[in-house]
């Protein structure tokens, strides 16, 4: 199996790639559309700047391939700012359109709280989820980021606090979402890829 | 649902070497910085920093593939830094494995430098590197590995750099550094308090109490500690079991 890593020029993709490798996963970094029409599925990887982020997937052509792929069923995981890009705009970056694929708005992280969210925080889990399958409810995660999705949000499987309830886990259809970083979220993040993996299979 | 404390190992490296700066001895070799952060990502740690400390030009020349081998041992955060300079320096230590970078002397010099970097790799890869040193009722930002009084105002300048978008505060007391005295809780709650950004304590760890005092009276959202994780008297697995015994938020599962 191939797994596509959208490369949009900037974020850590060495670690996303180390954490598939591990599980036996075949992984290519995709900078051209084909190479997301030939893959089995599509990792977004994000951090930095949510106009960055859409910026760079223009340059490369790579968002009418992201959703064609979406209209499409395949499997797609975001992870951090690439779960953000699931949703139509961000309050990071009024005006420039994210995937859209949820029609949500990403909101900015209040004030009355440590802002960027950084650390290991917990889950609460309000649907059924196939990525925290196995995962125990009060395992850890790893978070490092200033906005987020709303936990109203249709998708959202699993919550998290921080100022506000927001989406920690999106799963409708083939298309999943994390915020937090499960390639640096030690075993448990480890597992949250590999049932990503399992479920591809 | 809480956001844990977190216990960060660091590691001062030399020319590819973990080292430890002892009084009146210099350097003593503390072993590999790949086995030593495969042990601590094992044993729980929340997050790893590696700071280059070398003087010498070959010394820097080695940090990127430092950087490369420790990357490759973990599944936790790592965060690296020592003698960044500019924007480039700080995206071949990203490019290399690093999540966060750590800025000091340059920023306080040139303190866009901060600005740029936060605006291409996100406020949560930024992390201001704060040495400071009482002075008076406050305290005084120093550079240079505690060498330069920089005349700037430790509080102010936090939040300055927070303004230009560091996400993080990797607080230093030079005064308590390498003293075992415990982590100085007055100057930590001081800047966690004016900052809106996490704060990571450093400097005087000794013991399990040091940091239980460092998260409640220091209000630290971090602590980090060199040389006492590195001889194998105390496990971060033993003094997790210590904080969450006495109500501190710890990741405990891994």
């Amino acid at each position: 199996m191939k797994i596509a890593i959208v490369d949009y020029g900037a974020g850590n993709l060495p670690s996303v790639e180390r954490a598939l490798g591990k599980l036996g996963v075949e992984t290519e970094r995709a900078i051209e559309p084909p190479q997301l029409e030939s893959a089995e599925a599509i990792v977004l990887p994000g951090v930095g700047h949510f106009a960055a982020f859409v910026a760079g997937l223009r340059e490369r052509n790579l968002t009418g391939a992201l959703r064609a792929a979406f209209d499409a069923g395949k499997p797609m995981l975001g992870i951090c700012l690439g779960l953000q890009a699931m949703f139509a705009a961000s309050d990071e970056a009024p005006g420039d359109a994210g995937l859209a694929f949820f029609p949500e708005q990403v909101r900015a992280l209040p004030t009355n709280v440590k802002s960027p969210h950084i650390g290991w925080n917990q889950l609460r889990q309000t649907r059924e989820s196939s990525l925290l399958r196995g995962i125990a409810s009060d395992a850890y995660f790893y978070f490092a980021h200033s906005f987020a999705a709303p936990a109203t949000a249709e998708p959202t499987v699993a919550a998290c606090d921080h100022g506000f309830p927001f989406a920690a886990v999106i799963e409708r259809g083939s298309v999943r979402g994390v915020q937090f970083h499960p390639e640096k979220s030690g075993e448990t993040g480890a597992q949250v890829l590999r049932n990503f993996v399992e479920s591809i299979q | 649902m809480t956001l844990a404390r977190r216990i960060i190992p660091c590691l001062d490296v030399d020319a590819g070497r973990v080292v430890k700066g002892i009084e009146f001895e210099g350097l003593r070799d503390m072993g590999d910085p790949a086995e030593l952060g495969a042990r601590y990502n094992r044993e729980g740690a929340d997050e790893l920093v590696v700071l280059d400390i070398s003087a010498s030009v070959e010394g820097r020349a080695t940090f990127l593939d430092t950087i490369r081998r420790v990357a490759e041992q973990l599944n936790i955060p790592l965060t690296a830094g020592g003698g960044i300079r500019k924007m480039e320096d700080g995206r071949a230590v990203l490019r290399a494995g690093a999540d966060k970078v750590t800025v000091n002397t340059a920023a306080v010099k040139r303190p866009e430098l901060i600005s740029e970097l936060s605006q291409q790799f996100g406020a949560q890869a930024v992390v201001l590197s704060l040495d400071v040193k009482r002075k008076g009722d406050s305290w005084e930002a120093y550079t240079r590995g505690g060498r330069d009084a920089t005349g700037l105002d430790a509080a102010k300048w936090a939040a300055e750099a927070v303004e230009r978008g560091a996400g993080e505060i990797l607080l230093t007391s030079i005064d308590r550094d390498g003293t075992c005295s415990g982590f100085d809780c007055e100057l930590t709650a001081t800047i966690a308090q004016t900052v809106p950004v996490p704060v990571i304590a450093s400097g005087g760890a000794s013991t399990f109490e040091d940091f239980l005092a460092v998260y409640t009276e220091g209000r630290a959202d971090a602590a980090l500690a060199a040389s006492i994780f590195h001889q194998e008297t105390r496990s971060i697995t033993a003094m997790k079991k210590f904080l969450a015994e006495r109500g501190v938020p710890i990741r405990l599962s891994r």
